[in-house]
């Protein structure tokens, strides 16, 4: 097996994984050595997807105040409150950093940079880059990211574990263990810090806006190594997605001024505590469609229960209207919207409103770690939508997480430089990677020998039954009974995964067995939610549930953070973690007219603009 | 809509860890809709007849740059092209599985190493783009500096090399160039779209250090301007025009240089 020495692994080459290995190679001054691993040539990262834009209070009218109360609120008080005055002060700065190295931000006539607006946020401070930000966010970190020498990638190479080093109740990372795409051959890879940047998980759910790379790795990594998953239960509905495939159609639409109708050509949402309705063309924030995504979702269940949703296809949808908004300015704002609504529902959204239905889109909840992105194995470090460092709390706000890549990916680098620096000169402990190697070594085999007859499952069928199960039981709106029942096939598919008959026993660029250790990964990640959205008996958020007791929000017993702990071979168990609340106290989440009246007295002062 | 359609699809298979010399056809009959893409008919194969084809995919949305393929000997984002514009021709609504010629055949990229089935390699593309130094080069910038500002940049500024900045890396137009075919250290198409992207930008003062990759044998004068790599573009980035520019900008720092009287930094020229 061959060996290598980092003193910076970093796991994904995403937007938080190349901005924490840039920032590492600054830090110290290029004198380290940073290895840059990904399954994927960095460039088609999930990043490359992201649509609307990358908040950071950039007007003079708008506030870091106003920011972190939108994001306190709109993730329904569960969100770290250090974390969101940490993240609002450091947004603008980061995007600053990204226009100096070359990303081609969306104008103004005089050149300053273009703001738009976005659901749940005050004022418009959402940069952009027409509707495709997160390609040219990940196309100029990758770009710039050549130019550092201390930086050798990795790409193709798929990561199956971390290596640990236990002294007493101190545990380290040592490094990790990678599989060469291209060849087969197994790598291991030691440094003093280890940074996973890995992404989501919304593959774990049938319909998502998600690329098919977004199975959960880094998480099910750092979680089967006992570092716990933090509030997974919130998974966040993207309420525009295109019908059949799931794919992205973005808020950015709305922020615009497209709107959304039912079957009836009625503004639904204003049924929904968002309205009244706006004038069309004219949108407000806050307001209708620039409510939070959440809400939006669930407006769309109520109207599908209430029979007034449309059908494409099998598929009961909306409609998003952007006609009004004209040619000229849909190619200029929304190019890549009209080409995707063209190629993949065959409409014209000139001409045409565009069908869509909410869709899986984010895993609010990730690897827990600490404000400074370090996980309780010291030297491991998380950072991007497969952290937990407690930005979103129960909801995400739209453009708030390309925003948090950079400044979290940044802040993990650095300190993961610092970690490394410090235990440069420290002699190696022994850890568990020859164990770990020889687990996987046999694990790879026995997939590839179990015996092939008719009762042995293959990762197809499993993650059929996985993605719908999910959807079914794990949804929009979920009960004890649904969330039960889907706990219960997730362990029926955990069994039938051990005795799973892999087909293909090639070495090089075996997608056969890659896709089904991704499902290993997928399954432990699932869990982990359902577990955690049975045992939130309240709705907050991104987590509804239907039984009368648990419809509102419950601060007594549940203004807290679930943890979910991995145990081998014996179901997952869940404790709960204190929140943050000390810089704003809960209130009522409201939006539209009764947000406006009870946007009140502020509780706390806080630092001006930027 | 209301039956299943099928057809039959020829697909390259490759291994060279089995033996495999050259490439093989492998024919399969697949049900498709208006919706289903050749990436739709791949995940069909992998996931219900043949779990063993390898073929790189990712975001199903045309940005990632994954699953470029041969479709019928055309350049193809696997995940942006239709059966149902293969099928056509021969009438809607027919079974074809009664006919089993192929409606598609769908092979690996042209011009590039073929590592396995449909995956080719991409190192050989990346290093022409690393080539081209395709960042801001500026002297003047400050790393890190939270209170510098934005650089101003107009809508007009934005608009000369915006288009340029919409490649997605996926090799189609290397796939298309007959140069390239030829001649695999021409730097290419997307390569030179990367620089005049750079070169073009407000914010760049790169541009000199650029030439001196674009102007010699192998970068912009391999070019033979034949255009298909703008043809196949799934993005409307118009490599071509990018080339043929560069052609102007590189002759003209090549009579700068003349006339300076210092080398031009390609001895073959």
């Amino acid at each position: 097996m061959q060996q290598h020495e980092y003193d910076v692994v970093v796991v994904g080459g995403g937007g938080a994984g190349l901005r924490a290995a840039i920032a590492a190679a600054q830090a110290s001054d290029g004198n380290s050595r940073i290895a840059l691993l990904s399954k994927v040539y960095p460039m088609r990262s999930h990043t490359v997807a992201a649509e609307g834009g990358a908040a950071a209070v950039t007007r003079d009218d708008d506030s870091l105040q106003a920011h972190f109360e939108d994001t306190v609120a709109g993730g329904d008080w569960l969100a770290e409150q250090g974390v969101v005055d940490y993240f609002v002060k450091h947004a603008h700065r980061e995007l600053v950093q990204m226009e100096h190295w070359g990303c081609p931000w969306s104008r103004q006539p005089n050149g300053n940079v273009q703001v738009r607006r976005f659901g749940g946020m005050k004022t418009e401070r959402t940069w952009f880059a027409a509707d495709k930000t997160g390609f040219h966010m990940l196309h100029t970190l990758y770009q710039t990211a050549l130019q550092f020498d201390a930086i050798t990638r990795f790409d193709e190479y798929f990561v199956l574990d971390i290596g640990v080093a236990e002294d007493g109740d101190e545990r380290e990372v040592t490094g990790v263990l990678a599989l060469d795409i291209k060849t087969g051959a197994l790598h291991c890879i030691r440094a003093g810090a280890v940074i996973m940047a890995t992404g989501g998980a919304g593959r774990v759910f049938k319909f998502n806006t998600n690329g098919g790379i977004v199975t959960g790795d880094g998480m099910a990594i750092a979680y089967r190594n006992g570092v716990p998953l933090r509030d997974m239960e919130f998974v966040q509905y993207h309420p525009t997605g295109l019908p059949g495939s799931g794919i992205l159609i973005t808020e950015a639409s709305r922020g615009e001024g497209g709107v959304l109708v039912n079957k009836d050509g009625y503004r639904y949402l204003q049924d929904y505590e968002l309205g009244p309705e706006t004038p069309l063309g004219k949108p407000q924030n806050k307001y209708m469609e620039l409510g939070p995504r959440d809400k939006l979702s669930q407006a769309f269940w109520h109207e599908q229960q209430r029979g007034r949703t449309g059908k494409h296809g099998t598929s009961d949808v909306v409609y998003l209207d952007l006609r009004h908004l004209g040619k000229a300015f849909l190619e200029e704002r929304l190019p890549f919207i009209c080409e995707l609504a063209k190629a993949y529902v065959n409409v014209d959204p000139v001409h045409e409103p565009i069908p869509i239905r909410p869709a899986v889109h984010y895993t609010m909840g990730g690897i827990l770690t600490d404000a400074q992105c370090e996980t309780p194995i010291q030297g491991l470090f998380a950072a991007g939508e497969c952290a937990s460092v407690g930005l979103h709390g129960a909801n995400r706000l739209g453009s708030n997480s390309l925003t948090e890549l950079l400044v979290f990916g940044r802040l993990a680098g650095e300190q993961a430089w610092q970690r490394a620096n410090a235990r440069r000169n420290t002699p190696a402990k022994s850890d568990d990677m020859t164990a770990k190697t020889q687990y996987w070594q046999q694990r790879i085999s026995a997939m590839q020998q179990n015996p092939k007859h008719a009762a042995v499952s293959s990762w197809p069928q499993l993650k059929q039954d996985l993605v719908a199960t999910m959807e079914r039981g794990c949804g929009i709106y979920r009960d004890e009974a649904g969330l039960q029942q889907s706990l219960n096939d997730i362990h029926e598919l955990k069994v039938a995964y051990q005795r799973m008959h892999v087909a293909d026993s090639s070495r090089g660029y075996n997608t056969d067995l890659l896709q089904a250790i991704e499902l290993g990964f997928s399954l432990d990640v699932a869990e982990a939610t359902c577990l955690a959205a049975l045992e939130r008996r309240e709705s907050r958020g991104a987590h509804q549930r239907l039984e009368t007791e648990y419809q509102q929000r419950n601060d007594e017993q549940f203004l807290k953070h679930s943890l979910v702990r991995w145990r081998d071979e014996q179901p997952a168990t869940l404790e709960w973690q204190r929140v943050d609340t000390t810089l704003s106290a809960p209130k009522v989440r409201a939006y539209g007219e009764q947000g406006n009246a009870q946007a009140s007295t502020p509780n706390r002062t806080q630092g001006g603009k930027v | 809509m209301t039956q299943p359609r099928t057809c039959y699809v020829d697909i390259s298979r490759y291994d060279p860890e089995r033996g495999d010399q050259y490439p093989t056809m492998q024919r399969v009959q697949v049900p498709y809709d208006d919706s289903t893409s050749v990436l739709d008919v791949l995940q069909y194969v992998k996931e219900q007849v043949d779990s063993s084809l390898s073929y790189r995919w990712s975001c199903r949305m045309a940005i990632c740059g994954s699953c470029g393929v041969m479709v019928n000997g055309i350049p193809k984002l696997g995940c942006k092209d239709f059966v149902r514009d293969y099928v056509a021709h021969k009438g809607v609504g027919r079974d074809h599985a009664a006919n089993d010629a192929p409606a598609l055949t769908i092979e690996p990229l042209a011009h590039f190493t073929g590592e396995r089935d449909l995956v080719v390699n991409m190192d050989e593309f990346l290093t022409h783009l690393e080539a081209v130094k395709p960042y801001i080069i500026d002297p003047a910038s400050r790393p890190n500096n939270p209170s510098a500002a934005t650089h101003s940049q107009t809508p007009a500024q934005l608009a000369r090399y915006q288009q340029f900045a919409n490649c997605i890396n996926c090799g189609l137009c290397y796939a298309a160039c007959p140069q390239f075919g030829l001649n695999p250290e021409f730097v290419g198409p997307a390569a030179i779209a990367l620089a005049h992207r750079y070169n073009l930008d407000s914010r760049d003062h790169g541009k000199h250090e650029r030439m001196q990759v674009l102007n010699t044998h192998d970068g912009v004068w391999s070019c033979t301007f034949v255009g298909f790599c703008s043809d196949v573009c799934p993005k409307g980035v118009d490599p071509a025009a990018a080339v043929n520019q560069g052609k102007v900008e590189s002759a003209k720092s090549m009579l700068i240089q003349l006339f300076k009287g210092s080398s031009i930094g390609d001895s073959r020229s």
